[in-house]
């Protein structure tokens, strides 16, 4: 099925603006989640104020993370002397690109029928509908992890072209710590890709709508707790985030890989990192908690257990079904966050032997054990 | 492995870890329990509009856990008509460690009793040191000092004076060395 350029013009503006969103609002989230944790109050005082009048609009602090964009953006841009000039330049944006990309395959939403949605556009798409995804590979998962791999790329770029050691020994840590997670990562999906027999993101997703031995909702969490935990930790850790976050360990290596960055590139480092958060919630809601499904939400209503049937319009299903998906994303960012503010870092040697002794065998024995289930039901 | 030379001291209350510590994975939830629910619960505070924080939003509150005793900022007292008790004897000025109060005596032929009074009375709180010694002098029970603080940050030290107008600002209603206001003093009330 091919999409036209149209709705795909939609998707990508609707996407970045998402990613873009997320990013800037997550950086208060976080300041603001940990502060409510700690019986703070938290960043309240950046405000704008309405030209010509005295209204100020503080909004519990929402602007201060435009107020730290633009001193990134004006800050002065000071570069080290004896550095790789285009390896330095190039890895933040190494760094950056592939996360926002990872995005293009993650199915946002149900299916979407221009026509039907709204009448004035039903001369030209008449009752086509289109999956709600910006490409619709049938690779969508091995998409995702080889952009995942990119970003290290990045990581060690900069390490290696800053010269400084503190920078130096954050991109050793990051590359040992991502490729031995990337590992634990791609075996516990292997377990997913086992039950549902495809790597097509959307496909996954629709796996997930009907309902599990008719009470619980298809996710994948139900058919894969295990995974499901094995996975968050492994994504926890590729996004280099506390209890993890060794390469940019700020009480040991300054600020690890980044450490001879400044203004907006080390901006976008942070910004990539706070991207990736919402990516990992993004992954883990379309892999284990049915994507943009609804339980007991089909294209028609709600079909509840006991035959009960409420039948809702087409554009609300549409609109549920975006905003369950970013409901869940945002609750995913917020536990992932209540996971940074609780946890304390690990020590180098622990991380690699959590990687490799712990959560590796633990993969393995959940795909076999997954192996034979599936075997055996066949 | 070999034992080492000098093993370290045991303590008597040694951390120990039980396989349900070593095991990591429940006490991470334990632990996850613990700030999520302090986080719920200062949320749900927040929603329903009390204030979910210790925190006490500095130059818009005042502390409420100030001593009485608190040596916050200075106030004059004031005669029944509003005039400050002051007579302007330079007591204060003089043993102030800081040299941070100015004043500038002036006559009023009007009140014989009191004819000397202070036309200005500035306290330099950029360099007052709180030390109450001012207040010790005074014969004449003019300048005490309250718990609450002075309303200091300012980007300008100019702006770190308070004028004889703001430190005539207290206006108790009930006091325990001097009786106000000067009616209930006529009838004897204590």
């Amino acid at each position: 099925m091919n999409i036209p350029v149209a709705v795909t013009a939609v998707y990508v503006a609707y996407a970045l603006g998402l990613l873009l969103t997320f990013g800037t609002v997550l950086t208060w989230v976080e300041r603001k989640q940990a502060a409510i944790m700690a019986d703070r109050i938290g960043a309240n005082r950046a405000y704008v104020r309405i030209p010509f009048t005295q209204i100020r609009l503080i909004w519990w602090g929402l602007f201060h993370g435009l107020a730290d964009g633009l001193k990134m953006l004006f800050k002065e841009d000071f570069r080290a002397q004896p550095y790789d000039r285009v390896a330095y330049a190039l890895a933040p944006w190494v760094t950056f690109v592939p996360v926002m990309l990872v995005f293009a395959v993650v199915p946002f939403g149900g299916a979407l029928a221009p026509g039907r949605l709204f009448p004035a556009l039903a001369a030209t798409y008449g009752t086509q509908s289109f999956r709600m995804q910006i490409a619709p590979v049938d690779a969508g998962l091995l998409v995702v992890f080889a952009f995942g791999g990119l970003t290290i790329i990045g990581t060690m770029l900069a390490g290696w072209s800053s010269a400084n050691k503190f920078a130096l020994l954050g991109a050793i840590r990051a590359g040992s710590q991502m490729i031995s997670y990337e590992l634990v990562m791609g075996l516990t999906l292997i377990g997913l890709i086992l039950i549902y027999g495809t790597v097509d993101l959307d496909a996954i997703v629709r796996h997930q709508s009907g309902t599990l031995l008719g009470v619980l909702p298809a996710w994948g969490i139900c058919y894969q707790p295990f995974a499901a935990l094995l996975f968050l930790t492994a994504a926890i850790a590729e996004n280099k985030r506390i209890p993890f976050d060794l390469p940019e360990a700020e009480s040991e290596l300054v600020a690890g890989y980044y450490t001879e960055y400044s203004a907006m590139k080390m901006g976008l480092f942070m910004f990539a990192e706070f991207i990736e958060i919402a990516i990992v919630a993004a992954l883990f809601t379309t892999l284990f908690l049915g994507g943009y499904n609804l339980p007991w939400l089909t294209d028609a209503g709600f079909s509840f257990p006991g035959a009960h049937f409420v039948a809702i319009g087409p554009r609300t299903v549409a609109v549920t079904q975006m905003l369950t998906f970013l409901l869940k994303v945002l609750l995913l960012c917020s536990f992932q966050i209540l996971v940074r503010w609780t946890l304390p870092r690990f020590r180098w040697d622990q991380l690699l032997r959590f990687a490799w002794k712990i959560l590796l065998p633990l993969a393995i024995l959940n795909l076999g054990l997954t192996a034979v289930i599936v075997a055996v039901l066949r | 492995m070999t034992q080492p030379a000098h093993p370290r001291k045991r303590y008597w209350n040694e951390p120990t870890m039980g396989w349900w510590e070593r095991a990591y994975v429940f006490e991470v939830v334990r632990g996850l329990l613990i700030t999520g629910g302090v986080f719920t619960a200062n949320l749900w505070k927040w929603v329903t509009g009390r204030k979910g924080a210790l925190t006490t939003y500095y130059p818009e509150e005042i502390r409420a856990d100030y001593a009485a005793g608190n040596r916050g900022k200075h106030v004059l007292t004031q005669r029944p008509d509003g005039r400050p008790q002051c007579v302007a004897c330079n007591l204060c000025a003089t043993v102030c460690p800081a040299r941070c109060i100015e004043i500038d005596a002036a006559f009023d032929p009007n009140d014989l009793e009191h004819p000397k009074y202070p036309l200005r009375f500035e306290i330099d709180y950029s360099r007052c040191v709180f030390c109450g010694l001012c207040v010790e002098a005074c014969p004449e029970d003019a300048i005490r000092m309250v718990p609450e603080t002075p309303g200091l940050p300012s980007f300008d030290r100019e702006r770190m004076w308070l004028s004889r107008e703001e430190l005539l600002g207290w206006k108790p209603q009930h006091d325990v060395a001097k009786p106000y206001p000067a009616a209930d003093a006529a009838k004897g009330v204590q």
